[in-house]
């Protein structure tokens, strides 16, 4: 008897520290820890936020996920995330319970294959360019070419403002072929002479062409003093009142510190 | 004892089925309302993809995967089941020695790469030299051949090398060249476990996501020629599964549905040709 009560201590007490570590693992109220969702557009420089965030502030933890603006909604509504990013236009009406923070703003730019002579688009050509209803280069003073339209797969924060902006209620064209990441639509116009996509400006780089849109060039001062109309902000949605570790880390993304980081790898500081 | 390592034996058994169970169970909760919500003849034979606005045809990708996939065994069947024989019967053995390794090689390279190759080089090669956006069916077919190859050589030689060595001696004792001696007697021995390999490449070809998502352009439109860019049902999944929520969400579980059935219909017409007696 004394034997076994011996034995089976240990074993008890490792299953009780055990769950304890389960248990605290799998809480998210607990702690320090912030987890931010969504907009794979804005995933990168949140990541970059975050480690810069977690070395400065000892203890704190903030993962970030992907998984699109939508899920980004979701999981703040649910509340598997402390906040959750989006960057579209104009947010949907299931967003109406969240509060909604503009953290940056990012511009879209209409990329074309840099040996493609056509350098700017009006906002009647980009139109008729992505519905699909102006077909060759060659009505635009470009080479006698068939347009090929490259767009984002539906449902992606990027293709909805684009959608809304330029092409304001008509058909994407019906043959466009579709990447389903910012960096893969510039990697496919790079490598097309006769392609056009867009992408976020902040990757626009010496492999594409960006195309002057309504005379405007796609460059960060225009997008910030809003002379180039093509851009949509990036949205932290958050749910009721703040943890004060939550709101340390929105601050900290809203302190001019983090704003001059997002201004360096190509956003436009929040207004 | 041994009766509780046969019951042990029985559980792992069942554990896989079980698996296989949960995602049919799971798949179809989540896809089927939807395709009853919307008609299953237009959800199947409806030719508009517009997820937001309501509309689920998934017609273009049924006709995008079907064209892949013959594709790919047109190209890769005739060379695989080539290499095979040259492999199993004519290649002297230092051949077979460095052939064999490097073709099952092939295998471990990561559909990545595969569609990096065909993203970097061999789209615009086609765009060259064919037309076309490049981003084809085309391209996906060659990139999948090359992936099917392991799969199918490797089977293959095997059931080849299973054949008794008495068929081939008998047949050129009875003054057979070595072409009527494959032709008429190895292949037709060979023949049902050459056409198990086929059934495992088309497997492999149908569920083949990230290589074709890189190089057969997801157009969302029925295409016209082999050089038009073309969206298999998987790679709708993959795609738009990050944004998709509601009956967005739903229906492409419902693709993930009509991919069962696909599979299963081809398996059975495959495993149906592969009995039959010629």
């Amino acid at each position: 008897m004394k034997t076994r009560s011996k034995g089976t201590m240990p074993v008890c007490t490792s299953l009780a520290v055990l769950g304890l570590l389960l248990g605290s693992g799998c809480s998210r109220s607990t702690g320090r820890s912030v987890t931010l969702a969504g907009s794979t557009a804005f995933q990168p420089f949140a990541e970059k936020l975050a480690e810069r965030y977690m070395a400065t502030h000892a203890g704190a933890r903030v993962n970030v996920q992907g998984g699109g603006s939508a899920v980004g909604i979701q999981s703040a509504l649910s509340g598997a995330a402390e906040i959750g990013m989006a960057d579209l236009l104009q947010l949907p009406d299931e967003a109406k319970a969240l509060s909604a923070t503009i953290v940056a703003r990012d511009g879209i730019a209409i990329v074309v294959h840099p040996q493609n002579p056509v350098v700017a688009l009006s906002a009647e050509q980009a139109r008729a360019v992505f519905s699909g209803k102006t077909a060759n280069w060659k009505v635009l003073g470009g080479p006698d070419a068939a347009i090929r339209v490259i767009s984002r797969e539906e449902g992606s924060g990027t293709r909805r403002s684009f959608d809304k902006l330029v092409l304001a209620g008509e058909a994407l064209a019906a043959g466009s072929l579709f990447q389903n990441s910012n960096g893969t639509v510039r990697e496919a116009v790079a490598s097309d002479a006769a392609a056009v996509g867009y992408v976020s400006v902040g990757l626009v780089n010496k492999r594409v062409k960006a195309l002057k849109y309504n005379g405007v060039d796609p460059t960060n001062a225009d997008v910030a003093n809003g002379t180039y109309p093509l851009a949509r902000p990036i949205f932290f949605l958050t749910r009721g009142a703040l943890a004060p570790h939550v709101q340390e880390f929105v601050d900290y993304v809203l302190s001019p510190e983090a704003q001059g980081i997002l201004e360096h790898e190509g956003l436009i500081r929040a207004k | 004892m041994d009766r509780w390592i046969a019951r042990l034996l029985f559980l792992a058994a069942c554990s896989s089925t079980a698996v296989l169970a949960a995602i049919a169970v799971f798949i179809f909760k989540e896809g089927v309302p939807i395709m009853a919500r919307s008609g299953l003849g237009n959800f199947l034979f409806g030719t508009t993809w517009a997820p937001l606005a309501g509309q689920f045809g998934i017609l273009p990708f049924i006709v995008g995967s079907l064209l892949v996939t013959a594709g790919a065994l047109a190209l890769g069947v005739p060379l695989g089941v080539a290499c095979a024989f040259y492999l199993a019967e004519f290649a002297p053995r230092q051949w077979v020695s460095v052939l064999k390794p490097a073709i099952e090689l092939l295998a471990g390279i990561p559909s990545v790469v595969y569609g990096f190759m065909g993203v970097m080089w061999l789209a615009p090669l086609i765009r060259r030299h064919l037309g076309g956006p490049g981003l084809s069916i085309l391209a996906a077919s060659c990139v999948l051949a090359i992936m099917i190859l392991p799969t199918i050589v490797g089977v293959s030689v095997d059931s080849i090398q299973a054949i008794s060595r008495r068929y081939k001696e008998g047949a050129l004792a009875l003054g057979a060249t070595d072409w009527q001696t494959l032709w008429r007697v190895q292949w037709p021995a060979a023949r049902s476990g050459i056409l198990a390999g086929v059934i495992l490449g088309m497997g492999r070809a149908v569920g083949e996501t990230m290589a074709v998502i890189m190089v057969s352009g997801n157009a969302t439109q029925i295409p016209n020629s082999i050089l038009d860019s073309a969206r298999t049902l998987t790679a709708n999944i993959a795609i738009e599964m990050g944004y998709a929520v509601g009956e967005h969400r739903q229906a492409l579980f419902a693709t993930g549905v009509v991919l069962f059935f696909f599979i299963m219909i081809l398996n059975a017409i495959a495993l149906r040709v592969a009995r039959r007696r010629f």
